[in-house]
């Protein structure tokens, strides 16, 4: 290793695993149908991302699980149309989940120079 | 089903029914509505209610259950704060154990700003950057001025109680110039950690340092966060003279009031908000078929107290962070395992 490179930092945690997503195997051939195993998330997450994918016309089929409560792994298998595949619709999936949290975070802001509410020093 | 009511989950004596929506695109035959993110575009409000230092009330109006949830969950769990993580135990004649100790210092919360100070690799020395250090080094003797009767410990002895005042900050490297306005302490001096009888000393040195919720409880920054749907009363036929007193006294005070339409006193209700949808009118067989206890799905009333160190609309803020910063790392992470599985073949 020549130059310790600059590390990203996170704001809520210290470093990401090395295979933070894995493709479980058994995915379609047109690749339309597919089971992402995402390391080190939860209900959080998952539920979330779920709900963001089958905002999605294209989609067929959503859902996730955990497979045991005891290892942090959430897997989430997506099944669309011919018009489009897995991989797109999960990177959809979370430039949309981005987007409504963005969304959400500007609202507040405004609503709260807006000053509209009651305050107290207790 | 009406379009007011698909949004709406409804209370029976003994279950609820109509709990998941069916808010998915093309599930209503023939209606093009909007759906993802153009509906929470057009839908999506936010009411702060009430602000003070440590606790925030605010109406989270038009997202769906699970984003409301993922906020609630990272409030809890995934906001990094302060905390005692390390007790070097250097003197401790106490009855108190070590480890007893050492635990009750841990849960002590920790004014300091989080974004201050680095993450701490288990292998990685403590640098000014990433540890906060606190001495604690007190010794209890006997009071010379005290009674000869006197049965209160607190005057018979000096020291016998240890307080969280106690702990003395111990600043290294640049954090005295760079917390020079805002000094590292305890967030509340009254806490009481052991209690110390004359000749027992108990001396240590403690190391904060940046954690998580989701691997020790000390570190949320929340004393609670939660939320409640909104609830929606409705009357489907009139309630009218003393059954209306009674429909009123089945809620809370202010939710139900007694209006005079025509010389008949009819309920009413006003105030759906502050109900806490008790069920106690189901109770009662007269208006079993007069009312309807519903909540509205996308209403979510959230409380956030925050444990004083982060300010409750911070706290928010940096929820939203997190979520954002989650899906960074795993569109990072798919692009990382396309490619690897692309260069395989």
């Amino acid at each position: 290793m020549d130059v310790d490179q600059e590390k990203p930092s996170y704001i809520a945690l210290l470093e990401v695993p090395e295979d933070k997503i894995e493709i479980v195997p058994g995915a379609s051939a047109d690749l339309t149908s597919m089971t992402f195993s995402i390391k080190e998330e939860d209900h959080t997450l998952g539920n979330a991302l779920r709900w963001c994918i089958m905002q999605n016309p294209q989609v067929d089929f959503c859902g996730y699980s955990i497979p045991h409560p005891s290892e942090a792994k959430t897997h989430i298998r997506i099944q669309t149309t011919e018009s489009t595949n897995a991989i797109d619709t999960m990177n959809k999936g979370l430039d949309d989940l981005k987007a409504a949290c963005h969304m959400v975070r500007s609202k507040f802001h405004q609503r709260l120079t807006e000053g509209k509410y009651t305050r107290s020093e207790q | 089903m009406a379009l007011q009511d698909r949004n709406r989950v409804v209370i029976l004596g003994d279950r609820v029914e109509n709990i998941s929506g069916a808010e998915f695109p093309l599930s209503f035959d023939g209606k093009e509505s909007s759906h993802g993110l153009q509906r929470l575009a057009e839908t999506l409000d936010i009411k702060i209610v009430h602000l003070t230092p440590t606790e925030i009330e605010f109406d989270l109006i038009g997202v769906d259950a699970s984003i409301a949830n993922a906020l609630r969950r990272i409030l809890l769990a995934e906001i990094p704060t302060m905390a005692i993580e390390t007790v070097y135990m250097i003197n401790n004649t106490g009855v108190v154990q070590d480890e007893i100790l050492a635990h009750r210092l841990g849960l002590v919360p920790i004014m300091a700003d989080p974004e201050d100070f680095h993450w701490r690799r288990p292998l990685d020395p403590p640098t000014d950057q990433n540890t906060v250090v606190f001495k604690l080094d007190v010794e209890c003797h006997k009071n010379p001025n005290a009674a000869r009767d006197e049965t209160d410990p607190s005057k018979l002895y000096i020291n016998s109680s240890v307080y969280t005042s106690q702990l003395v900050w111990d600043p290294k490297g640049d954090q005295e110039t760079r917390f020079a306005d805002k000094p590292v302490k305890p967030i509340h001096g009254d806490i009481l950690i052991t209690k110390l009888r004359p000749g027992q000393v108990l001396c240590c040195e403690l190391h904060c340092a940046k954690g998580v919720g989701k691997d020790h409880a000390k570190f949320s920054p929340v004393a609670t966060a939660s939320y409640r749907l909104l609830p929606d009363i409705q009357i489907t036929s009139d309630i009218t003279g003393d059954d209306a007193e009674l429909f009123r006294d089945c809620f809370p005070p202010g939710v139900v009031e007694i209006v005079n339409e025509g010389g008949v006193r009819k309920a009413k209700v006003v105030n759906a908000r502050k109900d806490t949808v008790s069920r106690e009118v189901l109770r009662h067989k007269e208006f079993s078929d007069k009312v309807r206890l519903t909540r509205v799905r996308d209403h979510f009333i959230f409380n956030v107290e925050s444990t004083g160190a982060i300010p409750p609309e911070v706290l928010v803020s940096r929820a939203l962070d997190v979520l954002i910063e989650k899906c960074d790392i795993s569109k990072a992470a798919l692009a990382d395992a396309i490619g690897s599985t692309a260069s395989e073949e």
